[in-house]
């Protein structure tokens, strides 16, 4: 073979990183062209990796031969591949999505205009976010992961003032605040970590078994730093402002891919690293996460606008990808593989239906030129298929049957019941109704003939098709889930210790 | 206390200062400048890593790492400087200010400047 | 006799044969009517023709299976037997007359592509879950049916209408909630969720743990009685009477209703095995519940003056018979039991359809406007009145047979608390039922009191939608009359207690 597989590897981070850099340049060309270069990169790269870890197990790859200590090693295994293909799949979409929503800018008018801003740099500030993201999830090492998180919050926090008003300045620099410390936190982490184990592969730390309080300490502040990143209860403040403030495209990345890179990091230290840690620190992470499901639902229901009601929505719904911990190892000992396949089931659903409903938000706010749920009203009867993606997308992230949520929720549910826990299995399901409860106040609005929206832009054709994808991919998770789910058995449930 | 213990407990005293510049300061430039605190206490940490294999030789792997760290800081410090002067420059003050949530304002991008 | 089709795939084609239109009609434009209509009749026809060679092909003995995994150990699966048959057979042709009315009905009205797509949705949901060979292909279905109905519920778009669909809503996805975390429960306790005739839990485990297991039956069953309409879960079904008249008579007397009438079968039948839920007293505490929300509904209905409302109370009331019926462990009350599912479906949707006629022609909506109204429509007042002496238990309508069945079967049982209240509940139905029919044939007729929309050239009102009021009036007075031949649904419900795949 002329490629080996582990160049996959290489591609999915180098790949998009290069042609963010070549979308730098400016020119309408050279935007559509890295665009292009770094989706078809990153696809057939999760695509590579897909079917090698499938057949062949975790693989790794020293970066230029040079291996630990000092050199950098990519490991792919199914849970990588995984987080690969939902950023595959949702960061096309949304690719698509933007090169419609930012205007044509091969004209210089667009150009120029103070959101042209939006249309010049979306494209490379993305495709590094992108390279980054695949970065973490192929990263072998703490140190790596360290870099790439840099890289990410940096981009992602750029992006939100990619919107020219001084709301999403404030709240991207809030974000940029929030995510640089959450990112001093890791690094001193991973100092104490090095300190003790004189290792940085996460690997290898794992087969060190650390434990005693300098390595807890160093878990409790990577798991501070990354919470925060994740907008966990109660560090979760800054979420709604920045994804609300966003472009629409940039807000469907935020909300579904980047908070999961920071939730990737916290689950490879805590099962793979740690091998659950201790019982007490998961049953914190557990009930801020199930605070969060209560408090951010309720929430959204009291917003009036529908951006910030989505952004709400991520809040709560991160936090059951929190309660996945307690559930991942029950009170007896053991692990529960239907927590592992539910939880990472859920983290890749409620990407996509994030994305689909952050983009037909993101219409629907642009034929209407207003972000209030108020402004929407009669939209189903002018946008129908966006209406459909945004109701497709929140009933799959309510749980509503046929759709991936609906499956996750499901085996959450049965991870719960298996070990009694009862109290998760309630949360989980009045959870589940209030989404619905926030999912409906916006579809009602958006039937409500009563009243005419005073002014209307047509949309363009391609943003309402890249939401509707994503919406049917939402339902499509939920008929169809065994390939995905035995990816993560690829390389096996706990593989390191 | 050995010297090594001594530069420990230097790094964590110097996170400890920067972190609480970030959250107690409101001005933007104290906020960076902790940030850049905590990352130098962090280093002072890594530097005091006892060596791993042969105790007259320092480890290079810390030294690599706060290379590394340093020239991502001066990165991460630019493009907050950056952002903090758009801040002062868009509200007239270098500070976060409270959010207030009302409707019609989240999504500035779909509101105006598009045309 | 020989299967004249045995592919696998038949169940699915009869799932899709209601799907595919719904959704194409969804893409359609207002305007293109004629499309429209075909898509609609097509798909109903097609409908009707895939399920009468499902039905030859299981009397001739074959079984239907289609499956697709979802994920290990769970799956879709449709399955075709005689009594997935029995429901599916019930929608399909009522689908039929009911797309024919609902075309008449809804002549020249707004948002008529919304309600057929969802329409078609509804019967597919309905269909889907009908054939569903485990739990878990069951509440996907049941949880689709909730969806595709809200628009239809709230279609007029009043205020009034989106009140009483927001109170469906509530109901029903509460419910659907209950049914999930059901569902799952019986999954962990059972480690499967497939139906299996007599149940798949073990009688030593349930008794070891009585508690847990009837916890684990009233999640179940709540998830199911919302839409089976049981005391005091049934608060929606009369207001959700705001409907149009088809819709009110297909959802409303079959689809939803009889989703959770079917539901509580499953449970009893399938997951539980109906030994097992006497022996903890899950079935007797069906049977009591029911036989309560008999007499409740009955006395309801007595007091209602808006029609549709009458109706409503009086299918609460009715639907408990099926529920009663496959509660007891004897063959004869099982069979009345499922009969009345369809006997029930095709009396009721006859007495929806008469409303709709009344309201659509003289826009008479209640009782005291309907002084000698069988003088102005006797053929509408004719089928009125076959469907709900039916209702009441007369020979030879269909009703008859299934009460006879189920006051027979339950003497077996050795319960005779139970004719008592057929009893009481046939006087009911006679003492709300029979001042209707009076005031229609005998008192003086005041079309002051009607908005007379006029004839159709041959028949007292428009024809599409009388042939199908007339057409279900007669079904229920031959499955009365011939409930003795084998392809008779009484001799079809026999056939399922004795082949026992119940």
């Amino acid at each position: 073979m002329i490629l080996d597989p582990v160049h996959w590897t290489t591609l999915a981070v180098m790949g998009p990183l290069l042609a963010g850099l070549l979308a730098m340049e400016g020119r309408p060309r050279a935007i559509r062209l890295g665009l292009v270069l770094g989706m078809g990169a990153s696809v057939s790269a999760t695509a590579g990796l897909w079917t090698t870890v499938v057949r062949e197990g975790p693989l790794r790859h020293p970066l230029g031969g040079w291996g630990m200590p000092l050199g950098i090693e990519l490991y792919a295994d199914g849970l990588s591949v995984l987080m690969l293909a939902m950023t595959a799949l949702v960061g096309s979409a949304v690719s698509l999505y933007a090169t419609a929503y930012f205007g044509d800018i091969s004209q210089r008018r667009v150009r120029d205009s103070p959101a042209g801003r939006g249309a010049r740099f979306f494209a490379p500030l993305w495709l590094l976010l992108w390279g980054s993201l695949n970065g973490i999830y192929l990263s072998g090492d703490i140190f790596n992961l360290y870099v790439l998180l840099e890289i990410m919050g940096l981009s992602a926090a750029a992006m939100v003032t990619l919107a020219v008003t001084s709301k999403a300045t404030v709240a991207g620099m809030r974000y940029l605040v929030i995510s640089l410390v959450g990112s001093m936190f890791f690094l001193l982490g991973v100092a104490l970590l090095y300190t003790v184990g004189g290792t940085l592969s996460l690997e290898r730390l794992a087969q060190l078994e650390l434990s005693g309080p300098l390595p807890a300490v160093a878990l409790a502040l990577m798991t501070v730093g990354m919470a925060a990143k994740t907008a966990l209860f109660p560090i979760h403040g800054w979420l709604p402002p920045a994804h609300a403030a966003a472009p629409a495209p940039a807000s469907a990345i935020l909300s579904a891919l980047v908070v999961k890179g920071s939730f990737y990091i916290m689950l490879r230290l805590w099962v793979h690293v740690f091998g659950g840690g201790a019982r007490e620190g998961l049953l914190v992470l557990g009930i801020l996460g199930a605070t969060a499901v209560i408090w951010g639902s309720i929430m959204a229901l009291r917003q009036l606008s529908l951006k910030r009601l989505i952004a709400y929505s991520t809040v709560a719904q991160l936090g059951y990808l929190f309660v996945m911990f307690p559930l991942l190892f029950p009170a007896g000992g053991g692990w529960s593989p239907d927590a592992w396949s539910g939880g990472l089931y859920h983290a890749l659903s409620h990407a996509v239906a994030k994305a689909a409903m952050f983009l037909a938000a993101g219409s629907m706010t642009y034929a209407v030129a207003r972000d209030d749920i108020r402004a929407i009203s009669g939209i189903a009867h002018r946008l129908p298929m966006t209406f459909l993606a945004f109701g497709l997308g929140g009933l799959s992230l309510a749980g509503i049957p046929p759709s991936g949520g609906f499956v996750a929720k499901w085996l959450l549910l049965r991870s719960a019941v298996e070990q009694g826990g009862w109290g998760w299995a309630v949360l989980i399901t009045v959870g589940g109704l209030l989404t619905l409860a926030y999912v409906l106040m916006v579809l009602r609005y958006a039937v409500d003939q009563t009243e005419e929206p005073p002014e209307f832009r047509d949309v363009p054709r391609r943003m309402e098709w890249a939401a509707m994808g994503l919406a049917i991919a939402a339902l499509l998770l939920g008929i169809r889930a065994t390939e995905t789910l035995s990816l993560l058995e690829a390389g096996g449930i706990v593989p390191w210790r | 206390m050995t010297p090594l213990a001594l530069y420990t407990a230097a790094g964590v005293g110097l996170f400890a200062v920067g972190l609480w510049g970030v959250v107690a300061r409101g001005h933007l430039f104290w906020k960076v400048l902790g940030i850049n605190v905590m990352g130098g206490g962090i280093f002072l940490i890594l530097l005091a890593a006892p060596p791993r294999l042969d105790p007259a030789q320092a480890d290079p792997v810390p030294q690599a790492m706060v290379l590394t760290g340093i020239v991502v800081a001066v990165a991460a410090t630019a493009v907050a400087l950056g952002m903090a002067l758009r801040v002062a420059a868009r509200t007239g003050l270098p500070f976060l200010e409270e959010d207030a949530g009302d409707p019609g304002s989240g999504g500035g991008a779909d509101e105006r400047g598009r045309e | 006799m020989t299967p004249v089709l045995d592919w696998e795939i038949l169940p699915l084609l009869v799932v899709l044969s209601s799907f595919v239109p719904g959704v194409w009609i969804m893409f359609l434009q207002e305007e293109q009517k004629g499309l429209r209509t075909t898509l609609n009749m097509v798909g109903a026809v097609a409908k009707v023709l895939l399920v009468g060679l499902m039905l030859q092909g299981v009397g001739a003995g074959a079984a239907y299976e289609w499956r697709l995994q979802v994920l290990p150990g769970l799956e879709l699966s449709l399955i075709g037997d005689a009594l997935a048959l029995l429901f599916v057979t019930l929608s399909a042709v009522l689908w039929l007359v009911t797309t024919v009315y609902a075309i008449g009905y809804l002549e020249d009205s707004p948002n008529r592509t919304r309600f057929f797509s969802f329409f078609s949705l509804c019967v597919t949901a309905t269909t889907g879950l009908a054939m569903a060979g485990d739990l878990f292909t069951f509440v996907i279905f049941y949880e689709a049916l909730t969806w595709a109905t809200y628009p239809l519920v709230v279609h007029r778009g009043t205020p009034e209408a989106i009140q009483a669909g927001r109170l469906y809503l509530i109901y029903t996805l509460t419910a659907g909630a209950a049914l999930v975390l059901g569902a799952v429960w019986f999954q962990v306790e059972a480690g499967t969720v497939a139906f299996a005739p007599g149940g798949v839990l073990d009688m030593a485990a349930v008794e070891g743990a009585p508690v847990r297991y009837f916890s684990l039956f009233l999640v179940l069953l709540a998830g199911v009685s919302v839409k089976a309409a049981f005391f005091p879960v049934h608060g929606w079904l009369p207001i959700a009477m705001v409907a149009p008249a088809p819709v009110s008579a297909l959802l409303h007397a079959v689809a939803v209703v009889k989703a959770g009438a079917f539901g509580v079968t499953r449970l009893l039948h399938s997951l539980f095995g109906i030994e097992v839920a006497w022996e903890m007293g899950a079935a007797g505490m069906v049977a009591g519940l029911a036989a309560f929300t008999i007499i409740y509904g009955s006395i309801r209905a007595l007091a209602q003056d808006d029609l549709k409302r009458l109706l409503a109370f009086s299918t609460v009331s009715q639907l408990s018979y099926i529920a009663l019926g496959v509660a007891f462990l004897t063959p004869m009350a099982q069979a009345g039991g499922l009969v009345h599912l369809v006997h029930q479906g095709i009396m009721k949707i006859t007495l929806f359809f008469c409303a709709g006629v009344l309201a659509q022609t003289l826009e008479v909506k209640k009782v005291s406007q309907m002084a000698g109204v069988a003088r102005r429509l006797p053929l509408t007042m004719l089928a009125f009145s076959v469907a709900a002496l039916g209702m009441i238990g007369i020979p030879p309508v269909a009703g008859f047979l299934s009460k006879w069945y189920l006051g027979v079967g339950a003497l077996d049982a050795g319960a005779p608390w139970v004719i008592p209240v057929l009893l009481a509940s046939s006087l009911l139905n006679a003492a709300y039922f029979l001042p209707v029919i009076r005031t229609a044939y005998f008192d003086e007729p005041d079309p002051d009191r009607w908005t007379d929309r006029g004839h159709s050239r041959r028949f007292e009102a428009d024809w599409r939608l009388v042939v199908p009021t007339v057409i279900t009036a007669l079904l229920a007075l031959l499955s009365g009359l011939f409930g003795g031949i084998p392809w008779s649904p009484l001799g079809w419900a026999e056939l399922i207690v004795d082949r026992r795949i119940l």
